[in-house]
Formats: C-alpha cells, structure tokens, sequence
C-alpha cells in the first residue's frame, strides 16, 4: 500500500504526514502523530471521544480520513491548553469534578471549548444539547455540565 | 468509633483538584490503547458468526502466509487449565472457564466468542489476517432465552454442568448452573397471617457496562519468558493472576503495569485479551498490541445478566409486610457465574420481615459470559422488588416511602441471608428522602414521582499502601487499586489528614505488581474503605517513626513526643524544651536518626459497612410518542464519611443515570439465529446530556465505626434504586405499570394504546 502525503496545521504547528488511505484522522493522530488525548470509543461517531475541531467545527476524528485533512487547520486536546495555562473548560472540569475515569474528558473538553467559542453564554439546555454527541459513562453528566456552565461565565466575566 | 472525629478533620470532607486532574484534562494521562512500543506487532481476535457451534476445524495456513504475519495461535497454543474456583478477580470464577471464553475449546458457546487470534505489523494487515482464518463449524440449536434455557429439553451448552444445590445431585446435565435459596421464618405461615397478598412477574434485559473505554492491552514477553502486560483493567494483580493461570506462567514472572482505565464498572475484573496477546507475543518474540473495537465490545465482553423475577408479598392491613417471597432466574451468558447468590442476598436486605424465601436459578445460554456490572445482582433483584413494594403501597394507599419506613430493617434486624446489622443507615435515607423539598413538590399533568431504595454490601478485602517520606519532606504514598474515579485524591487526603500536612504536600501513585503489596481489584465499592485503611495505617506508623525520630533528635523517650500540624512537639512541661520538629525537618536529618522514613501496610479489611440508598425521581410522559423525559432525580445515600464528597457525588449521579439508561432505552437485541443486532452506541442507546436533570443527591452519614474516617463504600448501590424508581413514577404519570425493562418509547406507546385511559380517551 502506498502512502499518501498530506499537509495540516496541526495545534498551530505546521504539520506533515504520511498515510494509508484507509486511515481516519483519529488512526494517524494516535498511532502516526503520537498524539494519544483523542480516543477511540467506538469508530462509529457515537461516542465523541475522539472529537477534535477542524476549522473551526467539532468533528469526529473518527469519521474523518487521515487524507481528508489536507490543508485543514485541526485542534486536538493537546492543543486546547496554553502552555501550562489551561483553558477556563478544563480548569472548571478539575474544580467541579467534572471527570471520573478521565476517558471522555478530552472529547468533551474539545467539544465544550468549541461551544463556547461559538456562544459564550449557553444555557443548560443548549450545553445538553451541543454534548449530546459526547457520551460520559461515569457522571451523569451533572458536573460535567455545571462545568461548562461555570467556565462560560468566567470566560464571559473576562470578556467584559 | 472513629479514629478521627468529623470536627477535628481539615482536609477530609473538602473537595480538593484530584492529583492525576491535569494530565486527564490536557490529554496526557496514558489508557489502554495508548502505549507503544518498539517493534510493536498489532493483535487480533478471529471471533464466532455462531451462538453455538462445534470446530471442526481451523486452518490458519493462508493467514500465516501473509506478509507481515507475525503470529498465529488458536486454542492449541493454550495449555488446558483444569477447572478451579478462583478468588482473583470481583467474584469467584472458574479457571477452566475463564480460558474458554478468552480462547474457546471444541465449541463456540456466543455468537462474538473467540476462535483464533493473529498478530501483524499493521491493524490493517492483522484484520486481513483474521479475514483469512478459515473455521469449520457444525452449527448447533442455541437458547438464548433465561426460561427457554430452563427447560428440560433446552439445547445444552454444557454435558458437564449438574445443578448445583439441589439434592441429591441430578443425573443429567442442564443449563441450571446452580440454584441458591435463602430462608427466614415461615413462609407458609407468613401468607396465612398476611391480610393482603401481591404477587407479580418482571422482566429485565442484559445490559452492558458500556464503559467507553474498549479493553485494551500490550503485553511484551522475553524468551526467557519474563512478561510486563501494560493493560486498562480494574486490579492489575488480577491481571497478573488471571493470565498466569491461562497461560501457564509464574506469577514472579509477570510484572503488570495499570494503565489509567476508562471506565470499568466492574466489567474489567476478569481478563479477555492479555492471555491472548502473551501467547502471541511469545510466539512472536515482539510485543503485543489488541484493543476491542466497540463491537467487540458489545460481542465479546460482559454485559450483566437479563432476568426474570416473580415476587410475592403478603402484609397486614397497616403495611407491615409479613412475608416476602421472589423468584429470581438470571442469564449466566455461556458459562455458570451469574450473580444471581448477590441478588438472592440483597433481594429484601433493607427490610425487616419475618417471614423470607428467595430462590435463585443461575441459568447458562447462548450470550457472552456474563461480568460483574455495579453492584452485580441487585439492581435486578431490586427492580422486582421495589416495584412491587410500590404496588403494595398502592393497593394499600400508603405512602410509599411509609410504607419502606414501617418494613426498615434497622440496627438488630436479621438479614434473611444472614447477618444481625448494626450500624446501618436505611431508614435515614427514607426519612431523609422525605424531608426534600423534591418530595414535597407538587406535579403537572402527565407527570408522577416514583421512589424505590436499594442495598449493596460493599467490600472490604486484600490491600496494600506504602507511605515514604521523601528527603524534602514531601510525602509519596503508594496503592495497589487502579484510580477509576478519583482515588488516589481520597487516599492522598487521608495521608495528609493522618499527617496533619497539607494536601498537596501528598503525591499518590498506582504502583505496579512489582511496586506495591497484593491489592485485590478496584471493585466492590472497596477502595475507599479498604485501601484508605491500609493508607491510614501506614500513614500512622510513620507518624510513630516521625516521633522516635524528634525523640532521638531531642534525646527524649518517643512517648514524651506528640505529632500536631505536621509537628513534632514536646508533649509537654516535663518533656523538655524544644523548638518543633517539622515534617521537613525531621526528612532532611533522615539519614542521621535511623535512615530512609516510609511504612508499608497490607491487610485484608473487615468490616465494610453495608450501603442503602432511597432515590426520588419525577417523570413526565409523552402520550404521543411514549418517551419518558426525567425531570428531576434526587439520590439519597448513607455513604458513612465523604472523604472527597464531590466524587462521592459523582458516584451517586453516575449511578443514576446508568440506572436510567438500564429503566428506559439499554437492551441486547438477537436476531433468530443468536446475533446481536445492536453491538454499537447508535443502537445500543446509553443516555446522554439531554436525556439526564442535574442529579440532586443528599448524603446522608451514618458512620461506618470500622474505617478510620467512618467511609462506606458508595459507587455500587446508587444504581440499584432506578429502574424501580422510574417505572414506579411512570405508573403514578400514566396509572401504567411497566413491569418489563427497558421502558422504551415504543413500549410505552403500546401500554397506552392498550390501556386507553380516561384522559386521553377524553383528550381525543
């Protein structure tokens, strides 16, 4: 099998890699690129533990070919925090105890930072509603939502 | 009595970040699937398309063939293991049984059961290789169905299985593993007082832990037949010892690594894949690599049992309940071991009657092998009985939390399986449920509030903790349990409580088989009981080194040094004059006063107290399409002490709401021929966001005076109230009572369409 070329922007880098066509953009992120947060869960798009943004939008690495990404600027987990400055979702998810085996969490973190780039003021509902595609088995997603609830507020208190 | 008074705590009972937050937030924190080695070769599992089938034959020839084809094995590559009841993982299992299911010998018993396995350079190239393993099979008539699987005519999965616990011993095999019977009282007797008798037939589904993390492992083994396994399971040294077992290795050979585990819920207390890739590895001479995809999951992996249960209760007028009677037949999936004893046991544990008969069948057919699911038996048990509690309380027109006030069992009362309480705290979650503002609520139309308890033991067992204090005074401890939901917090709070230090002076860690003392496996609402005990008394003896050590500085006896604050201090006027020692101090000049300051403790806990939960939930129902929207859920649990209560919250809420996908949407559907139909999350429906409220949840703590800080355990019992809970509002909403699981939408809308009531006849 030959491989295939492709070009991204990978979390701000400039990012290179080689592939084989069947490969999602979850398998070359893992097991290509070392780039471990995103998890598989199902690879069927299901469960969104492997929801990284491309250009903007939350996508299902799983979903997505490794070739698909060619000229796409793509955010993993590993790219949300700045430096060791945490994103407000992820320190709200720490303060909250928002995560019990931590499986999820990067999906929904990824997915939760896109929310909140799109509407700095969700209600419940509208959080419920944009997570539905992040499956959490160990929550019940209570915390999980006050979290990003928390986090839109604070970001929204630094807007001002 | 407690160690430590709940005034005098700083640090246990706060809600500090959990040690291991950061790394699993930011993507760092490794599971499973993320270790890589080098020189790695990728596994997989060639699995049954049949329920039930004999191997003929397996001809491995063209898979091995194929370029960058590492490895082949099948079950020849596998020693026999001879039958054994072995006390490794969460339940007692059969050996022989377990190296079946991870490899099957001479028939499929699943559709989903593993055949062969290949190891390649590639998951691409491994799942060609699977592809080529050719499998004859002569297909045999399969039983999927738990009364189906009763009858004396069912196709048998076993010609060596008699049922166990009748007497005298059967001549014939059957698929009744075994039966259990737990006995108080006279029951005869108990119906002839009763002045009111109920007696009702449910039915529940076999649903999967669902835990999104897939199994997941890598196993490296050396010519010299030196092992490390790097796997997600809940106890690594039940990886350890499972996979010794099954392939016929020493265990000082094996080192077992836990990796971070995504979710377990007692479905990783037994192994699947890591026998699997050492015999790959080992014939290979490369590390291993095999993770489940989703649908093996679903396939080949646990689900816990579906069941029927019939249960009878007779009472007087008043509500006092004077005989309990169930039925319980639960499915053991293709191997005996389903945890039908714990639903037998746990089937009227909170109540006090004096009249009791449970029987329990544990009943083999033609789906996996079942796996401990939290609190494994009595979440089914519970659904019967507590959904006919409310049926009584009904007929009776007695408030249903009443109703469970009158029958508590309380301090004194004697178990029908048992054991005499003390120290419970049942009737505090009622009366605590009634007290809520939830239950004094008032509903809208199609709306009704439903309530249900539950009971699980909690486990004490086997642990192990070292504590080292390290040469800058910060302090490492040491456990044995895989973390799954925030553990090493808890363990690291109870060292920094014991040693009067702030938390984050404490950095806990999960040591390998190699690093720590035999921790049994992370399951059994255990960890927080048994491990914070051998964490606590390891932290105590160190305390003790800390004081010879200050008695030594100071030239004074260890008894006149008193350890406050993380301090050491003269204990008083007649001890001397001297200036406290800290815990940093007292590090620095280690090496001076005797050496490295550590402590490691192992004991085998007794004494977990038991778990009683009362939940409230509040339901609206859809007359159009038959959903079921829960609007409010309130948790009520005697947890004994909170040592980090958001986590205990957590397990409460993570509880509810897998009850809550159990009562309304989990199921496994077979076609005719035995194949699952639904073996992916799109069709197998857990909840999500929107489908959960916020979870309310009240603790309730009644001390448990056998731990230190008075912890139960807490994660199991929440989900044993739910299913109950739920059909018990939706039959205050809809005057239904849906007495078969789940409570689906289509379900729901046929018990509408059927029952036609008055206000929808008056509504059309």
């Amino acid at each position: 099998m030959s491989k295939h070329h492709v070009s991204t922007t990978i979390n701000g880098e400039p990012t290179e890699f080689l592939c084989e066509a069947q490969q999602t953009l979850l398998d070359v992120l893992r097991d290509e690129l070392l780039l471990t947060g995103s998890k598989e869960g199902c690879s069927s798009g299901d469960c969104g533990a492997c929801s990284v943004i491309v250009d903007g939008n939350v996508v299902c690495s799983c979903l997505m070919l490794g070739v698909e990404a060619e000229g796409h600027t793509i955010q993993t987990i590993e790219g949300i925090a700045q430096g060791d400055k945490l994103h407000p979702v992820q320190q709200k998810f720490l303060e909250h105890a928002a995560l019990q085996c931590g499986f999820c969490t990067p999906g929904l973190i990824v997915a939760a930072k896109a929310l909140l780039d799109e509407n700095l003021n969700p209600t419940e509902e509208e959080a419920r509603y944009w997570l539905a595609g992040n499956l959490c088995r160990c929550t019940g997603y209570d915390k999980v939502i006050r979290a990003v609830l928390d986090a839109a507020a604070e970001m929204r208190g630094a807007a001002q | 009595m407690n160690a430590f008074a709940k005034e005098d705590l700083r640090v246990v009972g706060t809600r500090p970040v959990r040690p291991d937050g950061v790394d699993k937030v930011t993507g760092r924190a490794n599971f499973g699937a993320d270790m890589t080695m080098p020189g790695m070769l990728w596994g997989r599992i060639k699995r049954s398309p049949h329920a039930h089938a004999r191997i003929i034959g397996i001809n491995t020839e063209k898979a091995a063939a194929l370029p960058g084809v590492k490895a082949v094995v099948t079950r020849a590559d596998f020693p026999d293991v001879a039958p054994e009841r072995a006390y490794i993982g969460e339940a007692p299992a059969n050996l022989r049984d377990l190296s079946r299911n991870c490899i099957a010998q001479g028939k499929v018993l699943y559709e989903g059961h593993a055949v062969a396995a290949v190891a390649a350079v590639s998951p691409a190239v491994a799942a060609q290789a699977v592809d080529l393993i050719e499998v004859d099979y002569e297909v045999l008539p399969h039983v999927m169905d738990v009364e189906a699987a009763m009858a004396s005519d069912a196709p048998l999965l076993h010609d060596d299985v008699f049922t166990v616990g009748v007497d005298p011993k059967p001549a014939k095999p059957s698929n009744v593993a075994k039966v259990v019977r737990f006995k108080k009282g006279d029951i005869e007797a108990g119906f002839a007082e009763a002045e009111h008798i109920i007696e009702r037939r449910y039915t529940t589904k076999p649903v999967h832990q669902a835990y999104i993390e897939p199994h997941a492992c890598v196993v490296s083994v050396g010519s010299d037949n030196q092992c490390t396994i790097w796997s997600s399971s809940q106890g690594h040294f039940m990886v350890r010892g499972y996979t010794s077992r099954i392939v016929g290795a020493e265990i000082a050979d094996i080192r077992a690594i836990p990796a971070e585990i995504g979710g377990g819920f007692g479905g990783k207390t037994i192994v699947y894949l890591e026998p699997v890739a050492y015999m790959l590895s080992k014939k290979s001479g490369r590390p291993v690599k095999i993770v489940m995809s989703r649908e093996e999951v679903f396939r080949g992996s646990g689900p816990t049992s579906g069941a029927v249960v019939e249960v009878k209760l007779g009472a007087k007028k008043d509500g006092r309940i004077v005989a309990g009677q169930v039925v319980l037949k639960y499915q053991a999936g293709a191997f005996p071991g389903s945890p039908v004893n714990q639903g037998a046991m746990c089937a009227f544990a909170s109540y006090d009657l004096p009249n009791v008969d449970v029987v329990g069948y544990d009943v083999l057919s033609n789906r996996p092998k079942v796996a401990a699911y939290r609190a494994p038996g009595s979440p089914i048990a519970a659904f019967g009985v507590e959904s006919c509690m409310d049926e009584l309380a009904r007929e009776l027109r007695i408030d249903p939390l009443e109703l469970r006030a009158k029958n508590a069992a309380k301090d004194g009362t004697k178990a029908a399986h048992g054991p005499t309480w003390a120290n419970i705290g049942y009737i505090n979650t009622v009366e605590a449920a009634k007290r809520t503002e939830h239950y004094q609520t008032p509903l809208g139309p199609n709306q009704g509030r439903g309530v249900a308890s539950g009971f699980w033991f909690n486990a004490g067992g086997e642990s192990s903790a070292a504590v080292h204090v390290n040469e800058d005074g910060t302090v490492t401890v040491t456990e044995g349990h895989p973390d799954i939901g925030g553990s090493r917090a808890s363990m690291a709070m109870m060292v920094a409580e014991v040693l009067g230090v702030p938390y984050d002076r404490v950095r806990p860690v999960v040591g390998d088989t190699t690093a720590i003392g035999f921790s049994a496996v992370t399951g059994g609402s255990r960890v927080t009981f048994a491990g914070g005990m051998a964490v606590t008394r390891a932290t105590e003896q160190v305390v003790e080194e800390l004081k010879r050590r200050a008695a030594v500085t100071w030239d004074i006896s260890p008894e006149a040094v008193e350890w406050r604050d993380g301090q050491a201090f003269p204990a008083g006027a007649n001890a001397g004059s001297f200036e406290p020692l800290s815990l940093a101090a007292l590090a620095a000049k280690s090496a001076r006063t005797g050496g490295p300051i550590s402590a490691e403790v192992q004991l085998n806990a007794q004494g977990a107290g038991p778990g009683f939960a009362t939940h409230i939930c509040d339901v609206e129902i859809d007359r159009e399409t038959g959903y079921v929207k829960i609007l409010r859920y309130t948790a009520v649990q005697d947890v004994g002490r909170a040592i980090h209560p958001a986590y205990v919250e957590g397990q409460m809420q993570g509880g509810v709401a897998q009850g809550v996908g159990w009562a309304l949407n989990e199921e496994y559907i077979y076609d005719q021929d035995g194949r699952l139909e639904n073996p992916g999350f799109l069709d197998y429906r857990v909840p999500v966001a929107p489908d959960m409220p916020m979870i309310e949840t009240v603790l309730v703590e009644v001390p448990n005076p056998r731990h230190p800080f008075g912890a139960r355990g807490c994660g199991e019992v929440p989900i044993v109230p739910p299913m109950a809970t739920v059909a018990n509002a939706i039959c205050d909403a809809i005057g239904i009572r849906m007495r078969d699981l789940p409570m689906s939408p289509p379900k729901v809308l046929a018990a509408l369409d059927e029952t036609m009531p008055p206000t929808r006849a008056a509504a059309e």
